[in-house]
């Protein structure tokens, strides 16, 4: 044996020890306290009925039910870069849900990302998100679950690449990235920002998608809702704290609420995934709820961007005929000969930042695959934009992206050929 | 090729109109490819939407967003519409009484021709398979509320829709009474009734018929989840 491949038995050997001991260490540790759960409360239905408005604010339906299937029943399938992870079914079924579950055990799950048999869960479970939740709530949400009706269906074995599949995989990665915290409110702050900050970090999951990951999936704290991309939907998730793309400084609290109410504001509309999280999620928030995540939002508007561009001005797009013929006779009808849009049916182009920023994800999918604002109780007939997929080629929608955003005062980098190539064949579902 | 006729069939979506708040304005989404008006025309592959019964076309709505039909786009686009916004979709396309296009010109040979009517107007009662009449009307132009009509659609759709249910990428409730049909049925067969029932002229009278003017036929009418009104087994 060469004195090389020595070394390496050695190292492969001390970090299997390493690894044994992390998985020991982790498996060990129990932050909960043993003690027999918490009494429910006197007055279980109105439990359960605060347990569906939280579910409500999590978006707890969305992943765990099937598209077209029995609600919370499990086995959506959600891509992720490491393998499919199947999603597990929550309702009371003793056999395949979590019939024998009591609230504690629930409580685990949130809190510490474990299962009833203490076995790790996958971080693809937002836990990095709901160990903020508080265990009165996660009690209210067990409860609200306890009330579904039981659908006997087995949870789907995750699909998953070696090692991403591994509880020690999992061990290593919660020791870099994952500590079980509870929220933390700021005295200094008004009670309304701290109920906003409790529902974006906790059960609104909200830097699931508008923190950037790394490459092992964790999210960075230090970029916090600073936007990211959504590596498997391939859509971009706006920076929730700058300005030039998403960040609210410059919105009244009023919009913000109205945007995620209703799907549509004055100078905004939300499509794509997050037309579904406004369908499934904020709109059946209270005023109140929404004003504080509002309150919340717009106190973090501010720093320019630390860790991408930094600040170079993008190279200004090179108009083309070809552009401009497509704009003419494609988009004028709705947007408007001068990008300006129709308040509340078509959002304008001339100047608006989702039409601008930097990522171009966004722009390539809307154009090829269409879509509609989602139809809430505050807009139910939504307007639409059509799919161009099937009559644009790259080419066509490269002009025509960098017409709009050079036209009317816009002035942000053209898109090439392969900026839309590689989003062709990504359509959602 | 198949791409290029697209291209040239597709209708540009701007133009002259004036905004209106009205459902035409929403449906400019579905009209790029449907069509004006859901009038799909041409050579086409989509297949026109205007004046089909309200019934079939909410179920077909319901059925690509969750799931049971299978055409990205159209999951996509209706991905965060309601029950009740595709209730409304559904009339609003169903109530659009449109002159048809000429059928396409038939190209088909005598004997293929002899098997797609026998297969349209007497089924095998063999293979324990219906008419296409049986359920679809003697004139092929659908049943109120949930039965399509058969006519005025391009071979290329027919073709891809009985080849979906025969290879499970179409669904529709239980049971799903197409499903039997198509698998029942060989590729030669699936292919001669879709150029037979594309090559069709349109009746006088294009509009899908009451469920009590069904006429009774030699086959048995299988039970369908989607148009539970019309009994299965009635003779």
């Amino acid at each position: 044996m060469s004195r090389l491949r020595r070394a390496g038995v050695v190292v492969g050997l001390g970090l299997l020890i390493l690894a044994a001991g992390l998985w020991w260490w982790q498996a060990g540790r129990s932050g909960v306290p043993l003690s027999p759960p918490a009494e429910l409360r006197a007055g279980a239905a109105s439990r359960v009925e605060q347990g569906a408005y939280l579910a409500r604010a999590g978006n707890c339906m969305l992943c765990h039910t099937p598209t077209g299937g029995a609600p919370y029943a499990g086995g959506r399938a959600i891509e992720t870069p490491f393998g499919t992870v199947y999603s597990s079914n929550l309702t009371p079924d003793r056999e395949t849900g979590i019939g024998t579950w009591t609230s504690v055990d629930f409580w685990r799950a949130m809190h510490e990302g474990r299962s009833k048999d203490g076995s790790l869960l996958l971080p693809a479970f937002p836990y990095t998100s709901f160990t903020q939740v508080s265990q009165d709530d996660a009690n209210a949400l067990f409860a609200y679950l306890r009330s579904l009706p039981a659908v006997q269906q087995p949870n789907r074995a995750h699909a998953l690449r070696w090692p991403y599949d591994s509880q020690l995989a999992l061990a290593a990665w919660r020791t870099l990235y994952f500590e079980p915290m509870a929220f933390q409110s700021d005295p200094a702050r008004a009670p309304e920002w701290n109920r906003g900050a409790y529902l974006v970090r906790g059960l609104g999951h909200c830097s699931a998608c508008h923190t950037s990951r790394n490459r092992l999936g964790a999210v960075d704290d230090r970029l916090d809702l600073s936007g990211g991309p959504m590596p498997m939907q391939n859509w971009y998730a706006p920076s929730l704290v700058q300005a030039s793309e998403a960040g609210l400084g410059e919105w009244s609290s009023d919009e913000i609420v109205r945007l995620l109410q209703t799907g549509v504001a004055a100078s905004a509309s939300v499509i794509g995934p997050m037309a579904e999280v406004v369908l499934h999620s904020t709109q059946y928030l209270t005023p109140q709820d929404l004003r504080a995540i509002a309150v919340y939002l717009q106190s973090l508007a501010q720093h320019e961007s630390t860790s991408r561009a930094s600040g170079v001005a993008p190279a200004p797009a090179q108009a083309s005929a070809l552009g401009a013929d497509i704009y003419d006779t494609q988009c004028a009808g709705c947007h408007g000969d001068n990008g300006q849009g129709v308040a509340g049916a078509y959002p304008a182009l001339a100047g608006n930042r989702a039409v601008l920023m930097t990522p171009t994800a966004n722009l390539v999918q809307v154009v090829l695959h269409g879509g509609f604002a989602p139809a809430t109780r505050g807009n139910p007939r939504p307007f639409g934009m059509p799919p161009y997929k099937l009559e644009l080629d790259d080419r066509s929608v490269a002009a025509v992206l960098t017409h709009i955003r050079s036209a009317w005062g816009n002035n942000a980098a053209p898109l090439r050929e392969l900026d839309v190539a590689r989003y062709r064949g990504t359509a959602q579902r | 090729m198949w791409l290029g006729a697209w291209l040239m069939a597709l209708v540009p979506m701007a133009g002259a109109a004036p905004f209106e708040d009205s459902m035409a304005q929403r449906m400019l989404a579905c009209t790029g490819c449907h069509g004006k008006d859901g009038r799909a025309v041409g050579a086409v592959y989509f297949p026109r939407i205007a004046g089909k019964p309200t019934g079939y076309l909410y179920n077909q709505l319901r059925n690509f967003r969750d799931g049971r039909r299978s055409y990205a786009l159209m999951s996509g686009l209706l991905a965060t519409l309601s029950d009740e916004y595709l209730q409304e979709i559904a009339r609003y396309f169903s109530a659009l009484d449109l002159p048809y296009p000429a059928p396409a010109l038939p190209n088909l040979s005598p004997q293929v021709a002899s098997v797609a009517l026998a297969l349209v107007e007497q089924g095998d009662p063999q293979r324990k398979l219906a008419a296409c009449t049986t359920c679809h009307g003697a004139a092929l132009t659908g049943v109120l509320p949930h039965v399509p009509g058969l006519l005025g659609l391009p071979r290329d759709y027919i073709n891809a829709q009985l080849g979906a249910w025969k290879t499970g990428q179409r669904h529709a409730a239980g049971p799903d009474c197409m499903a039997l049909v198509a698998r029942a049925l060989t590729i030669d067969e699936v292919s001669a009734v879709s150029a037979w029932l594309s090559s069709q002229p349109l009746p006088a009278d294009t509009r899908a018929i009451a469920a009590s003017r069904l006429q009774r036929s030699d086959t048995e009418r299988p039970a369908c989840g989607s148009a539970p009104e019309l009994e299965g087994g009635s003779r």
